[in-house]
C-alpha cells in the first residue's frame, strides 16, 4: 500500500509531465527514499497508481542502477570504478573495502549496515579516488582512513 | 582574461542566492530578451557567437535550435531538456557550474526556452549529484518567487515552467534520445534519428537538448553580444571553456580559459606538470569516449576543430592523463568495462562487440593473450565505430580502444609475449 504522503508526492511529480507514466522514475525514488528499496509489492502498487502494468514498470525499474529492487543495508557505499579513479588507486581502495566489510561488490554486510556497489564516474575526478556514502561524497580517499570515514555511519 | 562562467563561483562557499546573483547582473539578460528581443533574435545572437555544444559533440547550438518549428502555427507544447547527467568518465565540469552558480543555469535555461518558445524545461540531473539537486531546487523556487519563472516572466507575456528531474541512473540517460525516453518514464534506450528531437522529441513534440555548460553561456552572450563572445576565444569557436585535468598531475582541477587554449598549457602550466616520479604516456582529451593523444601532440589547440584534426575529439575538455606507472592495457580494459556495463543492449554490435572486446582485453591483461587477439580487437574497434548503432555509445567505446591499440601496440604485444602484465608486481 502506498502511503498518503507517498501518493501526494508522486502526484506533484506527475503533474509536471504529459503522462502519468513519466513520473515512474520519480515515483520509485519517492518510495525508495522512504523504504530503502522498491519491493515487488511496491512495483505492483506503483504500477496501478501510474496506469501501467507491473511488468512494464519493472522493465523501467530494472534498467536504472539507482533504483534498488533488492533490499539494501542501512547505508549504501558507491565506489567510483571509472578511469580517473582507476588511475589514482580505485583497486586498492576496493580491495580494502571488501576486506573490511566482509562483503563483495553488490553485497550487503551480515549486520545489514552497509551495501557495497560500484558506480560510474562521480564527477570529482580531480579529487580521486572518490566514493559516495548515502548522500555524502568522500574524496581523495586514503584506504588507511576508511575506518574513520565509515565510523559515523552506524 | 575574462571568466564569465565562473565569475560568481567561489569554491568552498555557498553559491549566490537570487539577490546576490541579481546584484552581480543576473537575470538582466532574461529581462532584456523577454521584453525587448524576438525569440529569433536570441537564436541569431547564439548563432553569431559560434557557440559549440559543450556536452562533447560540439554541434553549433544556435543551428540546433533553428530546426525547431517556430511561429504561431507551430505545434506545441515545446520542450527544453538540459543535460545535467554528467556521467562521462573523467568529466567534472558541470558539477562545478551547478554547485557554484545555479541561477546562471536557470537563467540560461529560461533564455534557451524563450528562443524556441518552449512551454516547459526539464533539468535532467544525475541522481548522485545530491548537493546540486538541493541547490537547484532552491534556485528554481527563488526564481518563481521573484517572477523570473512561471506566468508572465518579468512582466512579459512569456510563461515558462522549469522542473528538476532526478535521474534513475545509467550513462545512457545522458544520451540525447535516451534522455527523452528517461523523462517519459521508459528505459533509456536510444531512438532512431530522424526524426530529430527538435521536431519530434518529448511525447512527439519539438524538444531541444543542451548541455549545462552550453546553457550557462547564454546569459553572457545576450548581455555582451556575439562579437564579445567570439573575442574571448583564441580560435574561431566562440567563448571560454571549462577545462580540467585528472590523473597523476601535480594540480588536478578545473580552469575556465579561452577556447582553444593549447593542451601543453593545460598540462604543464595549469595542472603543474606530472607528479614527481611519473612521466606522461598519453592523454584522453575529453572524457572516456575520446581517442588518446600522445605526448607528441601537446601543441594541439583545445577546440573542437583542432582536436578533431589531431585525430581525437575535444569532448568535454576535461583531460585524463595516463602516466608511465599505469598500464595502458589495464586502462583500456577499465574504459571498455565501463562501456560494456553501460551499454543498454539495444544494438548488437554494441553489447556483443563490447563483451568480446572486454574478454580479450581481460585475457591479455591477465597474461593469457594471443597475438591474433590484437587483430580481433582491431576489427572490433572498426565494428563499434559510427554507422552500425543507433547512438554514440559504441563509437565512443571504439575511440579509446582503437587509439590504444595504435599508440600502445608495443605494450599490448609485450603483455602477450611475456604472458603477464609488466606493470603488476
Amino acid at each position: 500500500m502506498l502511503s498518503k504522503e507517498e501518493m501526494q508526492e508522486i502526484e506533484v511529480e506527475a503533474a509536471r509531465y504529459e503522462t502519468r507514466q513519466a513520473a515512474a522514475i520519480d515515483a520509485m525514488r519517492i518510495v525508495q527514499d522512504r523504504r530503502g528499496w522498491v519491493s515487488d509489492e511496491a512495483v505492483r502498487d506503483l504500477a496501478g497508481f501510474l496506469d501501467m502494468s507491473p511488468a512494464e514498470l519493472d522493465g523501467v525499474a530494472s534498467f536504472y542502477n539507482q533504483i534498488f529492487r533488492r533490499q539494501v543495508g542501512r547505508h549504501v557505499i558507491q565506489v567510483c570504478d571509472s578511469v580517473s579513479c582507476w588511475l589514482m588507486g580505485y583497486e586498492p581502495l576496493r580491495e580494502r573495502l571488501i576486506r573490511m566489510l566482509g562483503a563483495g561488490m553488490g553485497e550487503t554486510t551480515a549486520d545489514g549496515r552497509f551495501t557495497l556497489l560500484p558506480v560510474v564516474c562521480l564527477g570529482a575526478c580531480d579529487r580521486a579516488p572518490v566514493m559516495l556514502v548515502d548522500e555524502d561524497l568522500h574524496t581523495n580517499i586514503d584506504p588507511d582512513q576508511l575506518d574513520t570515514i565509515l565510523d559515523k555511519y552506524r | 582574461m575574462e571568466t564569465p562562467l565562473t565569475a560568481n563561483i567561489q569554491p568552498g562557499r555557498r553559491p549566490p542566492d537570487i539577490k546576490a546573483y541579481r546584484q552581480a547582473g543576473g537575470y538582466r539578460a532574461l529581462r532584456e530578451a523577454v521584453l525587448k528581443m524576438r525569440p529569433e533574435e536570441v537564436t541569431q545572437a547564439v548563432k553569431d557567437a559560434n557557440l559549440k555544444g559543450r556536452g562533447g559533440a560540439g554541434f553549433d547550438a544556435g543551428l540546433k535550435w533553428s530546426f525547431v518549428p517556430m511561429g504561431e502555427k507551430a505545434a506545441g507544447p515545446k520542450y527544453v531538456a538540459v543535460n545535467a547527467d554528467e556521467m562521462e568518465p573523467g568529466a567534472f565540469k558541470d558539477r562545478l557550474l551547478m554547485e557554484g552558480d545555479p541561477h546562471q543555469l536557470i537563467e540560461g535555461t529560461a533564455l534557451e526556452s524563450y528562443a524556441i518558445q518552449a512551454d516547459v524545461a526539464y533539468i535532467f540531473l544525475r541522481r548522485e549529484y545530491h548537493l546540486a539537486a538541493r541547490l537547484l531546487q532552491q534556485a528554481i523556487a527563488e526564481a518563481y518567487d521573484s517572477g523570473c519563472l512561471g506566468q508572465g516572466i518579468l512582466g512579459s507575456d512569456y510563461s515558462l515552467d522549469i522542473h528538476l528531474h532526478i535521474s534513475g541512473g545509467r550513462y545512457m540517460s545522458g544520451e540525447e534520445t535516451g534522455m527523452l525516453n528517461a523523462i517519459e518514464g521508459r528505459r533509456a534506450n536510444p531512438r532512431a534519428k530522424p526524426p530529430y528531437p527538435q521536431v519530434s522529441g518529448l511525447w512527439g513534440n519539438p524538444t531541444v537538448v543542451n548541455n549545462v555548460e552550453t546553457v550557462c553561456n547564454l546569459p553572457h552572450i545576450v548581455n555582451n553580444g556575439a562579437a564579445w563572445f567570439r573575442s574571448l576565444s583564441l580560435t574561431a569557436e566562440g567563448g571560454t571553456k571549462i577545462y580540467g585535468a585528472s590523473g597523476r598531475v601535480r594540480r588536478p582541477g578545473t580552469w575556465e580559459l579561452p577556447m582553444g587554449t593549447p593542451l601543453r598549457e593545460l598540462v604543464e602550466e595549469h595542472a603543474g606538470g606530472m607528479q614527481e616520479g611519473y612521466r606522461l604516456r598519453g592523454i584522453i582529451p575529453g572524457g572516456a569516449s575520446t581517442e588518446f593523444l600522445t605526448p607528441a601532440q601537446l601543441d594541439v589547440k583545445m577546440d573542437f576543430a583542432s582536436v578533431e584534426a589531431a585525430g581525437s575529439r575535444l569532448g568535454t575538455g576535461t583531460i585524463i592523463v595516463l602516466d608511465d606507472r599505469s598500464c595502458p592495457v589495464g586502462m583500456t580494459l577499465n574504459l571498455e568495462q565501463f562501456f560494456l556495463r553501460e551499454s543498454c543492449g539495444w544494438c548488437t554490435p554494441c553489447w556483443g562487440g563490447l563483451q568480446y572486446a572486454v574478454e580479450l582485453l581481460a585475457g591479455i591483461e591477465a597474461g593469457a593473450g594471443r597475438m591474433e587477439d590484437l587483430d580481433t580487437l582491431d576489427s572490433l574497434a572498426a565494428m563499434l565505430a559510427p554507422g552500425h548503432t543507433f547512438c554514440a555509445l559504441a563509437p565512443g567505446a571504439a575511440e579509446p580502444l582503437g587509439s590504444a591499440l595504435r599508440y600502445f601496440r608495443e605494450d599490448f604485444e609485450r603483455h602477450i609475449r611475456e604472458q603477464r602484465c609488466p606493470w603488476s608486481s
